[in-house]
């Protein structure tokens, strides 16, 4: 196995599209994500390509070669390939590449993820995220994405004394992050009370608990850490990339509160880079709700079972913390296209990690962690990421 | 969904099939035709028999859901919960028959029997499980007389039976 | 031992509404209305009930109080006039529920209000001959009258379920007897969503005459009287009628006092009889007479000469609700609420 490198980077504005098809931001991000790499097509290997649920969004599936295709490779006959996650998909995506790469059956290859939400209605969108559940034993009996998530939360209150407020914290963050990144969807900042007061969606969890559907792609290059030097003078290194999984239900997990899928992803991937938690400046978590944010700091290692809450709330987790979370925006205020949020997580860091993130650049950023959660968390995927010397 | 895809799921939605592995005696639903207690799982192939579920249980944990499921929308606000059944496996359904502020975890519930959700009007019909309190919650006594008080003859104004 | 009641098992669902806030909707003396009637409340259903789920939570009960396996049941029969499905049997779906299947006979019956009771006469007639070990009859009905129409003052949900065995008879059938003619006093025609009635005409010629008749002629062959009987239950559309007939067949209150349930649960059509047998059976004890007159428009009466055994006494009713709970209770809801639940509101094509 070989080391490998993200070259280059691109990602589209988040948000709701209406005037935009799923190809087009495919290709943006793709091809930013090329120009960002100095990466000739010619050199290119293949293509893997992070979605959800193309198939019952847009009626379209095979869409790696699709994208392949606008892309102008059709002729070239490279290898697309459709990874799928819930919306762990675009880590997913990341993964095979990386593997792809560090095997050195290729080169170079791209690696994107993408998805579009609002061309169906948002009923429809909501009962086809919900399929990332498990759709006999879970959401036939009434049970949706947030209801699910909520489960989880009553529980965690209850075990742990987590409160409404502690919850509303990782969403005031996430907005506060987001008004800095302008191709966040939410770009507006929300109060405590804002959170807290806002219309239940699935109680405990109000509306600002939840991410919001959006449509988005970003995409990376990748290539051998031996040439990065040829396409970037900041290559960022995969010190790991790790995947694990659970159960599909949350019923069948042997503690209600954790992530297991997480946790295991998490301590392989430390294991493979040989770091630990404190070693990490900046991280991107699924906060596709604000429990989940909670759980992912705690079965990661940044904070004890239990202890996220109340160190979320004293704001250990946002700037000039221990460790700065979802400088983003997260799932929560950068917008939520499932397939595309592993391959987005990967692009901020990169920018982070190469100092180019701007007003919303974490100090003294070295070394990174992403980590993107399919369903209530069947999927885990851990990425680290160092800046190569 | 598909008539075939609910109806081969029935003896498990209806009635609470789970299967029992012989090998450690975990009791799982819906059932499993491997053990995942079993640190060998080839030691369970072919060892799950079936188990049948009391339906007895306590909620572990509870939601309010008011953006409703597909299907669910009339039902809105209504409860889903897990459910920690007396016999092992936790499972996740509907609590009726509550008040949802009624909902708390420990309280005790019992699987009943209701409709899932339609495929439109013209489409199948899914049954299964839900749950109720098993103690049924005191309700406050509805308007009109008090039962079980004969009631005198009032004025004649005969209207239609069935 | 002869074919006679081996358990039973009522389901009533949870809300209410009461007269007075549906003629508040309809601009009409709803209070007046609900005293005319004798109907002080009627039960609705949640929207995830109907006659199916209604008639599995009855028979669940009485099998569990009779403790009774499910797969020795021969025959399973469901009255109704409101089967969710207009073909596909109501049946078939409570057998599976309960875990009857697949051994046994099953269908929907519908004779209007009395379909219950001709599912109990169809299984006195199975059990007797020996051909099942267990036949079940349920009554069960989630009817509604149109909007604003006097039967939407009565019109309600609920269920019964009666196992019909040879062994550990808890209620003996002495003698059960019909009286049908051709009475057209209420009616339902293929795909309409609301019955329609005779008005007055569903009285004298169609409930009163075939439920007298019916009466007369079994206590004649009995060799009866009405002082004979400790309880006497009949149909109830609504809580006047079984009264007057009661009064007019010379019952006093005393001895229909478990058997009117329809004032405070309403109509339950094909329930209603056997809810009524259901509250006497949670009340009496060993060796008590009861007579029972169903009656369903189009027209029929089924009576029932009954009488309680020693069995009663060692019956352990104790699991799911006695009857009288279901009277007591409710959860009081807004028209507004019951249009929801009930589907009147147009909610567009999805």
């Amino acid at each position: 196995m070989r080391d490998v490198a993200v070259l280059g980077v691109g990602q589209t504005r988040f948000g709701e599209l209406w005037d935009r098809s799923f190809r087009e931001i495919g290709i943006e991000a793709g091809l930013q994500a090329l120009v960002d790499a100095k990466l000739s097509s010619a050199q290119l290997g293949g293509l893997y390509l992070g979605n959800m649920a193309s198939g019952s969004l847009l009626d379209q599936e095979q869409i790696a070669p699709l994208i392949l295709d606008y892309a102008g490779l059709a002729r070239r006959h490279l290898p697309a390939v459709r990874v799928e996650g819930g919306g762990a998909s675009g880590a997913l995506a990341l993964h095979a590449g990386y593997l792809a790469v560090a095997s050195g059956l290729y080169d170079y290859v791209v690696v994107g993820g993408a998805e579009k939400l609002t061309d169906v209605p948002d009923a429809t969108a909501n009962q086809i995220t919900s399929a990332t559940a498990d759709h006999e034993w879970e959401v036939v009996f009434g049970a949706t994405l947030p209801a699910l998530w909520a489960l989880i939360a009553r529980r965690h209150m209850h075990l742990y004394g987590t409160t409404r407020e502690q919850l509303a914290s990782v969403a005031v963050q996430a907005h506060a992050m987001g008004a800095k990144n302008p191709n966040a969807h939410y770009r507006n900042k929300l109060t405590l009370e804002q959170v807290v007061g806002a219309g239940p969606v699935a109680e405990p969890l109000g509306v600002f608990d939840c991410a919001p559907l959006s449509d988005g792609a970003a995409a990376v290059v990748l290539g051998p850490l031996e040439t990065a030097r040829q396409h970037t003078d900041t290559p960022i290194r995969i010190a790991a990339s790790q995947v694990a999984c659970d159960t599909m239900a949350v019923q069948h997990r042997t503690d209600l509160t954790s992530l297991a899928s997480t946790q295991e992803a998490g301590r392989r991937a430390f294991a493979q880079a040989r770091r630990a938690p404190a070693d990490v400046q900046v991280a991107e978590i699924h906060d596709a709700y604000t429990i989940s944010a909670l759980l992912s700091l705690e079965d990661l290692g940044f904070v004890e079972k239990g202890q996220a809450g109340p160190a979320f709330a004293a704001g250990e987790f946002g700037p000039g913390g221990r460790v700065t979370v979802n400088p983003s925006g997260g799932l929560k205020a950068q917008g939520r296209p499932f397939g595309a949020v592993g391959v987005a997580q990967v692009v901020e860091l990169v920018r982070q990690l190469r100092g180019e993130a701007k007003d919303r650049q974490v100090a003294g950023a070295k070394f990174a962690l992403a980590q993107d959660v399919g369903g209530t968390g069947a999927t885990s995927v851990v990425t680290l990421l160092e800046r190569a010397n | 969904m598909s008539v075939a895809r609910f109806w081969r799921e029935t003896p498990r939605r209806y009635n609470l099939g789970g299967s029992k592995c012989t090998t450690c005696g975990t009791v799982y639903f819906p059932p499993r035709s491997v053990c995942p207690e079993c640190t060998s799982h080839r030691q369970s192939i072919e060892k799950m028999v079936p188990f049948q579920l009391s339906g007895d249980g306590e909620v572990l944990s509870y939601t309010v859901v008011h953006d409703a499921a597909e299907g669910f929308e009339m039902q809105v606000p209504y409860v889903v919960a897990l459910v920690q059944t007396v016999e092992g496996p936790v499972l996740t359904g509907q609590v009726v028959n509550i008040e949802p502020d009624g909902v708390r975890i420990g309280l005790k519930v019992r699987a009943t029997f209701r409709k899932l959700r339609e495929e439109g009007k013209a489409g199948v019909i899914h049954y299964g499980y839900k749950f109720a309190p098993a103690e049924d919650p005191p309700v406050r006594p509805p308007a009109g007389r008090p039962a079980g008080v004969p009631v005198s003859e009032a004025p004649a104004r005969d209207r239609a039976p069935a | 031992m002869e074919a006679g009641i081996v358990s039973y098992g009522a389901y009533v669902p949870r809300y209410r509404i009461t007269p007075t806030e549906i003629g508040r909707v309809w601009g009409a003396d709803g209070e007046g209305m609900g005293q005319g009637l004798n109907v002080h409340r009627k039960s609705v259903p949640a929207p995830d009930e109907d006659t199916i789920t209604i008639s599995t939570e009855a028979l669940r009960t009485a099998l569990v109080r009779g403790a009774i396996d499910p797969q020795q049941i021969g025959a399973l029969y469901v009255g109704s006039e409101s089967h969710p499905y207009a073909v596909k049997p109501t049946a078939t779906v409570v057998a599976q529920a309960v875990g009857a299947t697949p051994n046994l006979t099953a269908a929907d019956f519908e004779f209007a209000c009395k379909a219950g009771t001709a599912a109990i006469q169809t299984c006195l007639g199975l059990v007797g001959a020996g051909m099942i070990r267990y036949g079940v009859a349920i009554g069960t009905d989630t009817s509604q009258g149109a909007p604003g129409d006097a039967l939407e003052y009565s019109a309600s949900a609920g269920g019964a379920a009666f196992v019909v065995g040879r062994e550990r008879v808890i209620c003996r059938v002495l003698r059960t007897l019909s009286y049908t003619t051709d009475t057209p006093d209420f009616w339902r025609r293929e795909g309409q969503k609301y019955p329609s009635h005779g008005g007055r005409f569903t009285g004298e010629p169609a409930y009163f005459r075939h439920v007298t008749e019916c009466a007369r002629r079994t206590m004649e062959a009995s060799g009866t009287s009405p002082k004979d009987y400790r309880h006497v239950v009949f149909h109830q559309p609504n809580g006047k009628f079984p009264q007057r007939v009661g009064k007019q067949l010379g019952f006093s209150d005393d001895q229909m006092r478990y058997g009117l349930v329809t004032p405070y649960i309403g109509n339950t059509y094909s329930g209603a009889a056997l809810i009524g047998l259901a509250n006497v059976l949670d009340h009496a004890g060993p060796g008590e007479r009861i007579l029972m007159v169903g009656y369903g428009s189009g027209a029929g009466s089924d009576a029932f000469d009954l009488e309680t055994t020693d069995e009663l006494g060692r019956y352990d009713a104790s699991f799911g609700r006695p009857v009288q709970e279901y009277l007591d209770q409710g959860v009081e809801i807004s028209y507004a609420v019951y249009a929801k639940f009930r589907g009147k509101i147009h909610m567009g094509e999805a």
